[in-house]
Parts: structure tokens; C-alpha cells; sequence
């Protein structure tokens, strides 16, 4: 009897203290932004309810829809440009090749840089009259190159660059490991039967990397929808507003106007949006725990 | 060597692929030009014009007047306590859920998974008043504090998933032989798991370091800002002389970049353990 009560409590006493540091840091305050987000906090006084007031003035408000729409030109991007790449990458170095671990630490290196580093860097690239690139486009001729950062049409897709230079390598790596997972023989089976180049990728690895693909997706949309460093460090949502995230508005929101309870509300409407895919990604991970 | 190239078709993807690769490293190469060259001579003569003088000078300003020999130092004392204790406390929590039935196991294990995607955002306001409460606000605690508890949800989904894989006769012939339950954990479960542990600290070690987002939000004073924070305020002071700002951006990396180069093969690992299998 003893013993059996011992075995129960066990695992909670090895549980307990990271247990409620997580809750106490992290489950808690999820909760806590939704009661701030019906409140006028300030960030200094004490928080008054104030109902569905915050949203009202959210659902209102011009900046909210430019922050959503830039939000969603970000994931669209990195949905697409850095898995497609990120991919080609992957089975082009699958195989033993000369120089491999030049061009996969080539790639892996943006990784390890701190996305404020790669804005400095970048918004030094960017810079009008010095930079790198407007230097490249003088060579080619062009001797007035765009202010990148300064153009409204330009600033965001010019941050989104960044991002993706960024995460190229990540996905890489994420296939890498999934075609490592592939048994070869599928492979050489379906070129046996006849299959070219193109149709062993679109009708063997491509359904076998399923599953990455839906995990390298999910991973891309939340990482999307966090962004704030690039776009702090490198233009701060302007010019006006033009490469404004939800991140970004909700921390000049909260932090440089005080108006922490508006703050709250754009977070939880940042919570909802990423909730659909935080539960793709548990339900994926709960399909593996199946497996077992 | 060459039998890779066996075909004109191989050929023409290794030359893409070349060009692709060099295309990824004009950042760093920009990076690495303008810092050794003063400002003024890349405005007056372009960037792309021979130096005509070659000066560590960028690198020891961002140092000393840029502060950043105060920032670097304050980044190892946020990041290495964070990292340890979270490392150790989600080792424990990962061998509960990878070791023991019982109930509420799944739920807890799918809390930390799921808080581990959460966008920071939605914790942003609620830590800010929490630490501020608990007085710690502008503190290295608070900082390190909530590093500790957020990694506690990536850390455990990885230690636990490795935990599982562990042999069970190893545990059960401990246990006959009347071995505590921690001593279990402490010795022959610990060891078992240091590769994944060391994956694991590698790729936290970077992520604690390069965050931005909560320094300056749970830090206000200066002497206290680690590299990132400190960038920014330097970017500010320095926005005339760009190459000084690019000196500040290559120091602050030389940490990261180190642990990359001795420990890429565990960061790697670290990056494929987190998504699944």
C-alpha cells in the first residue's frame, strides 16, 4: 500500500516546481490579457472594466487593418518563398556533394545571428546612399535607388527579405531531417518502374514529406505572426504605418502610449488567430504520440 | 568528389547552388567590409571603392563609448543562469511525463507544448505588471525568471520525447535494487539524456541570448541591457556613422557564432528534435 502511494505521488513532486513556474509565468498571464484587454490599464493605475470598449475602438481603428493585412502578407511570403527554397536546398544537399558543409553553414549562418543583428546589418544594405545595394544598382545603372525603408510600398517587403533570409537555412534543416526519415528504396523503386526525376518528387517524396510540410507550415504561420524585432529595429512600423505588424502596434500601443488595456486586446486578437494553429501543431504531435 | 557530377543537368544545380550560397553571404560580407572602414570614406569615395585605410577603430568605439563592453557582459549574466535552471528544472519535469503513468500526464504535457507556440505578445502585458508587482521589474531576476519559465514548455517537449526513448530495463533494474527515484533521475537517467541536453542548451543558449522582445520590456536602466537592447539604444547614438553600428552588430554575434561553430551538430539536432520525431 505504502508503496503504491509513493509511486503515485512521485512524478507530481518531480512536477511541482516547474509545474507552477509555468503557471504562475506563462498559463496565468495567457489568461490575464484577456481581463486586461476589457480594462482602460495604463500600465500605473488600477485597471477598470470597461467592457467591449477596447474592441470597438480595435475593429475601428485604420491601423489594425493595415498591422492584419501586413501580418498576413508575411505569412503568405513565408509560406512560400523560404519552404519552396528551403526544400530545393534540402534535396539538392541530401546528397554527398562537394563543399556540403560550406553551403549548409552558409545557409545555417543567419540562424545563429540575433534578428536585431540581421536588421542593423540589412538596414545598413538598405541605406539609401551607402548601402549595399543601391551601390549594386548604381553599377548597373541606375544611379537614384529607391529609399528602401522610407517607401511606403517598399519598407515591409524590404523587412519580409530579412525575415526570409533568415529562415531559408531553418527550413532546410527541418527537410533535411525528414528526407533522412525516407526510406531510399521507395525512391529507387519508383525509378525502376520508369518514373523521371520530376514525378518520383511530385508523386513519392513529395506525399512522404507530408507531414514536415504541415509541421514546417504551422511553425512558419506562428513565427509570422510573432514578428517584432526586424520591423523595431528596422523602420518601427513607418513610415506611417506602412510596415506596422500586430506585434509591433501592440508594443507602441501599450508601451509608448500606455494604453495597456487597448495593448491587451490587440494580443488576444494576435491569441486567436495563432490558437488555430498552436492546436494543428498539438494535433499533430498527438498523431505521433499515437504512433507509439 | 567528382562522381557527383556525372550529369550536365548535376552541373548546372551545383552552379545555381553556388550562386545561391554567395547570394546568402553578401549580408555578412557587407557587414564584415563596412566595418573595418571609417564612414566617411565609404560616403565620399562608395562602397564599393578600395579602402584607403583599413581601422579597427568602428569595433572599439561600439566597445567602449557604445557601451557594448557593459551589454555583452550583462547578456552571459541574463542568459547563463536562465539557461541552467531552466535545463534543470524541465529535466525533471520531462522524466516525470516520459517515466510515469498517472493522471493528468497528457494534459500537462500538451500544456507545455502548447505554451511553447504561444506568440509572446499575449504574455507581454501580465509579466510586465507580474514583475513589477513582485519588484522585480528592472531587475536581471525578472528577466531571468521568465526566460527560465517560457523555455520550460520547448525544453520538457524535448527532454521528455528523448526520455521516452530510453531502454526501460536500465530504470526497472535500479528500482530493484532499491534506488530512489531521484537517484534514478540524477544518475542514469541524466546521463542517458546529455545528448539531448546538450542539443537542447545549444539552441537555448542562442534564443536567450538574441532576445530583444522581453529585454526591454522588463528592463529599463541602461547599466543593466543586454547586447540586443543595447544595439538598439547604439543604433540610436551612432545613426550618422553606420559603420560603427555594423562594428556593434559583429561583436554582439561573436558569442552565438562561437557556440555555432564547436556546437553546430548539436544545434542542428536541437532544431529537428523540436518538430516531432
Amino acid at each position: 500500500m505504502s508503496r503504491l502511494l509513493r509511486s503515485s505521488v512521485i512524478p507530481y513532486l518531480f512536477l511541482i516546481v516547474p509545474l507552477i513556474l509555468y503557471l504562475i509565468w506563462v498559463i496565468g498571464p495567457m489568461f490575464y490579457t484577456f481581463y486586461l484587454s476589457f480594462t482602460d490599464w495604463d500600465g500605473v493605475s488600477t485597471p477598470h472594466f470597461i467592457g467591449w470598449r477596447n474592441y470597438q475602438k480595435l475593429f475601428a481603428d485604420r491601423v489594425f487593418y493595415i498591422s492584419l493585412t501586413n501580418n498576413l502578407k508575411w505569412v503568405i511570403s513565408f509560406i512560400t518563398v523560404p519552404v519552396v527554397a528551403g526544400l530545393a536546398l534540402a534535396i539538392v544537399l541530401n546528397r554527398a556533394i562537394p563543399g556540403e558543409k560550406f553551403f549548409k553553414a552558409s545557409f545555417y549562418a543567419p540562424m545563429v545571428l540575433a534578428l536585431v543583428v540581421c536588421g542593423l546589418i540589412w538596414g545598413w544594405m538598405y541605406h539609401p546612399a551607402g548601402g549595399l545595394i543601391n551601390n549594386v544598382l548604381r553599377l548597373l545603372g541606375i544611379s537614384r535607388g529607391p529609399g528602401w525603408l522610407s517607401d511606403r510600398g517598399l519598407a515591409l517587403w524590404a523587412i519580409i527579405a530579412v525575415a526570409i533570409w533568415r529562415q531559408v537555412g531553418y527550413i532546410m534543416v527541418l527537410y533535411l531531417a525528414g528526407l533522412k526519415s525516407i526510406d531510399p528504396q521507395l525512391i529507387d523503386a519508383s525509378r525502376v518502374d520508369g518514373a523521371n526525376s520530376w514525378q518520383t518528387f511530385w508523386h513519392v517524396l513529395l506525399p512522404l514529406l507530408a507531414p514536415v510540410t504541415v509541421i514546417v507550415v504551422v511553425i512558419s504561420i506562428i513565427d509570422s505572426l510573432r514578428a517584432f524585432d526586424l520591423v523595431s529595429v528596422m523602420t518601427r512600423g513607418g513610415p506611417a504605418y506602412a510596415s506596422s505588424v500586430l506585434a509591433n502596434f501592440m508594443y507602441i500601443e501599450a508601451f509608448n502610449n500606455y494604453k495597456m488595456g487597448y495593448g491587451a486586446t490587440i494580443a488576444v486578437i494576435l491569441f486567436l488567430i495563432s490558437l488555430v494553429f498552436i492546436f494543428i501543431y498539438l494535433w499533430r504531435i498527438l498523431q505521433t504520440e499515437m504512433e507509439y | 568528389m567528382t562522381a557527383y557530377f556525372k550529369s550536365p543537368w548535376r552541373v548546372l544545380v551545383y552552379i545555381l547552388l553556388l550562386m545561391a550560397t554567395l547570394l546568402w553571404l553578401i549580408p555578412i560580407f557587407s557587414a564584415l567590409f563596412t566595418s573595418v572602414r571609417t564612414f566617411d570614406d565609404i560616403l565620399r569615395y562608395g562602397f564599393w571603392s578600395r579602402p584607403h585605410e583599413l581601422t579597427l577603430r568602428n569595433f572599439q568605439t561600439a566597445w567602449e563609448r557604445g557601451g557594448l563592453s557593459r551589454y555583452l557582459p550583462n547578456s552571459f549574466i541574463i542568459t547563463i543562469p536562465s539557461l541552467t535552471l531552466t535545463l534543470f528544472l524541465s529535466s525533471l519535469s520531462a522524466y516525470a511525463l516520459a517515466r510515469f503513468r498517472f493522471p493528468g500526464n497528457r494534459l500537462i504535457f500538451f500544456t507545455y507544448v502548447g505554451g511553447m507556440m504561444l506568440p509572446f505578445q499575449v504574455l507581454l502585458l501580465p509579466v510586465f505588471r507580474l514583475t513589477d508587482r513582485l519588484g522585480l521589474y528592472d531587475t536581471y531576476w525578472g528577466l531571468i525568471a521568465f526566460h527560465t519559465a517560457f523555455q520550460l514548455g520547448f525544453c520538457t517537449f524535448l527532454l521528455r520525447n528523448y526520455m521516452r526513448t530510453v531502454p526501460g530495463e536500465i530504470l526497472e533494474a535500479a528500482r530493484i535494487d532499491g534506488c530512489s527515484e531521484l537517484r534514478i533521475w540524477w544518475q542514469i537517467m541524466m546521463p542517458l539524456t546529455l545528448p539531448a541536453i546538450a542539443a537542447v542548451a545549444t539552441l537555448e543558449f542562442t534564443w536567450i541570448f538574441n532576445d530583444y522582445l522581453w529585454a526591454i520590456v522588463l528592463l529599463r536602466s541602461d547599466a543593466l541591457k543586454p547586447v540586443t537592447a543595447g544595439l538598439a539604444t547604439l543604433q540610436g547614438q551612432y545613426i550618422m556613422d553606420w559603420a560603427v553600428i555594423v562594428a556593434g552588430a559583429l561583436l554582439a554575434t561573436v558569442p552565438t557564432v562561437i557556440v555555432f561553430l564547436f556546437l553546430q551538430r548539436y544545434f542542428i539536432e536541437g532544431l529537428t528534435l523540436g518538430t516531432g520525431k
